[in-house]
């Protein structure tokens, strides 16, 4: 495994650890953007979440969260996605996402904790709506290459008033 | 009276005039200056949920609220009792507070200082010699509304002499009662909530929630996520199911007959989807009646019930619609749980949440999505009337008020009879 065992210069962009996480959240971003959902949900481990918190704290479990998909809900989701029936996301809107300040959280045996900013821009009904949201990543290291374990997606204004989506963040 | 023959719009027209029994006309969805008569002669004249009594939980809590475009603040005072105070300070306007919810001992304006009690009263004020001797503080409370409750849901308005709540709510109150047994056995709480805008009239929400007509169509999709057992139970019109005028703009659609009283039938099979929650609730400790109690409390109610103005009471949560603008409508989709009861349950409860009501629901996104459509395709054709009329030919009289098939517009008819009588004022 590469240099990424410490926490010693956990933001340093040179580090090759670094650049192969960056390079799998960018790929995810493109799947995201190219509505790939079958890639997408092939990135995951099984007994992950996918979560998009409303409240504070980690015990999301407890709380009403905007989205908290463990496998069966993500495929649910996917298939809704792809069925084609689904008003608000046949067809979808369109996005363009940008991922970057990446953060090496924590290194645990081969379980790697990633933070990073999110930008979603969406456009549907020809107007265009910008999201920001902070991403933790929990991936792990398995005989498949890199998978997503969780996956949180923190929105700005998260408490407040959101609109309706028919992507993922 | 035939559908085809539609007479336009005349912009001098009463607002009374766009209302008839079977049709309205599209002004009701964009005419800017209707909103702010709307404001006037609905929203401060009658009474406007403004929070549940969970929220609120003890002395000294707070939840911010809005009555129409009134921003007001929710709090219980030392005495227990409930407040809705305006929030703009009595000195200059600045709002008092903007923290959403909490708790606190008192507010204190942060601009010159003033501070106020739980009651609004203004306790305080820096360097009151300015002000001389005849200085009034008794004079410079927060605007109080006044307030009243049912079944722990509170109410304010801006209208001193309306209706008590109880008198406004009428053949309403037996049907919230029948919501709150879901709460099987323990009072019911709210556990959070989804809050979303879409760019619309608030009335195309409020003509929703019970309008059953929609859902196979908007909802396919959610509804071919669940599995065969739950399929069937969301299949409305194959069943005894019935929408009624409640009078006062109230309406109740009942999709799913079986479960109207949640305290009825408890020894019904337990469907597929809940056999997990019930295990582990046998597993804690439960006995089978109260695990039956819970399990079929936990999926919601079998009905919708729509108040007027603001608040709708589905399955397992409030449905608060707030006008922001003529077209645009905050919503606030709060999910109810069980106050003490078994975390699994009110675990069930925030999944089954989730997967419909949430701005990434399985539902809410189909709904904000058609709903948009409405308020677009309002630009086009003027002219044209906007259909209530759906129902008329097969309605009979029920207990409390018109009665049509499940699919039928009563509702909308029943709310549209009302903002017709209050514009009328
Ligand atoms: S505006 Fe509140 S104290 Fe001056
Ligand atoms: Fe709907």
């Amino acid at each position: 495994m590469s240099g990424i065992k410490t926490m010693e210069r956990p933001s340093d962009l040179n580090s090759i650890g670094l650049q192969e996480l960056t390079a799998f959240v960018w790929r995810e971003a493109d799947i995201l953007d190219r509505c790939d959902y079958d890639a997408w949900l092939a990135l995951w481990t099984d007994d992950g979440h996918y979560i998009v918190p409303i409240g504070p704290g980690e015990n999301y479990e407890d709380q009403v969260n905007v989205c908290y998909d463990d496998a069966k809900m993500r495929k649910m989701r996917i298939e809704r996605f792809q069925q084609g029936f689904s008003i608000s996301s046949a067809p979808p809107a369109d996005t363009v996402r940008t991922v970057s300040r990446f953060v090496l959280d924590r290194v645990d045996g081969d379980e790697i904790v990633l933070r990073c900013a999110e930008h979603v821009v969406e456009n549907k009904f020809g107007r265009q709506r910008l999201y920001a949201a902070n991403l933790t990543y929990t991936l792990v290291r398995t005989d498949g290459g890199l998978k997503i374990r969780d996956k949180v997606a923190r929105l700005l204004n998260s408490e407040g008033e959101l609109t309706a989506f028919s992507y993922l963040f | 009276m035939s559908l085809d023959h539609s007479q336009p719009h005349q912009c001098q027209a009463r607002p009374q005039d766009l209302v008839e029994h079977d049709r309205v006309q599209t002004p009701l969805y964009e005419d800017a200056a209707l909103f702010d008569e709307e404001m006037e002669k609905i929203f401060a004249h009658t009474w406007v949920f403004v929070a549940h009594g969970s929220e609120v939980p003890e002395k000294g809590s707070f939840i911010l609220s809005w009555v129409g475009l009134q921003p007001v603040i929710v709090v219980r005072d030392r005495k227990g009792d409930i407040n809705v105070l305006v929030n703009r300070c009595r000195h200059r306007a600045a709002t008092v507070c903007e923290v959403k919810k909490g708790k606190t001992s008192s507010f204190q304006c942060p601009y010159h200082g003033w501070g106020y009690g739980l009651d609004g009263s203004l306790r305080g004020v820096p360097y009151p010699e300015q002000y001389g001797e005849d200085f009034d503080k008794a004079a410079l409370s927060m605007k109080r509304l006044r307030v009243d409750s049912y079944q722990n849901m509170i109410f304010a308005t801006l209208d001193e002499s309306i209706e008590p709540l109880a008198e406004f709510l009428g053949p309403a109150k037996k049907w919230i009662d029948l919501f709150m047994k879901q709460g099987g056995g323990y009072p019911v709480k709210v556990l959070g909530e989804h809050q979303f805008t879409v760019p619309m009239n608030w009335k195309i929400q409020l003509e929703n929630t019970t309008d059953a007509y929609h859902f196979p169509v908007v909802h396919k999709s959610f509804i071919q996520s669940l599995d065969k057992e739950a399929e069937a139970t969301f299949n409305f019109f194959d069943k005894a199911g019935f929408v009624e005028d409640l009078g006062n703009g109230h309406s109740v659609a009942v999709m799913i007959p079986e479960l109207i009283d949640l305290d009825e039938n408890l020894d019904d099979p337990i469907p597929e989807r809940f056999a997990e929650l019930a295990q582990a609730l046998r597993d804690e400790g439960f006995e089978e009646q109260k695990v039956r109690k819970i399990v079929r409390a936990t999926g919601g109610a079998g009905f919708n019930l729509n108040l007027f103005p603001n608040v709708s009471l589905s399955l397992a949560f409030f449905r608060v619609l707030r006008p922001v603008s003529v077209k645009e409508t905050a919503i606030r989709h709060v999910c109810l749980g069980m106050d003490g009861g078994p975390a699994a349950a009110n675990r069930m409860r925030m999944r089954l949440q989730e997967h419909f009501q949430g701005p990434m629901g399985f539902g809410t996104p189909d709904d904000a999505e058609v709903w948009e459509r409405v308020q677009r395709g309002t630009l086009g054709g003027k002219e044209l009337p906007i259909l209530v009329n759906r129902g008329l030919v097969d309605e009979v009289p029920g207990v409390d008020g018109p009665r049509g098939h499940l699919s039928a517009e009563t509702g909308m008819r029943a709310s549209y009879q009302m903002w017709k009588r209050m514009m009328a004022q």
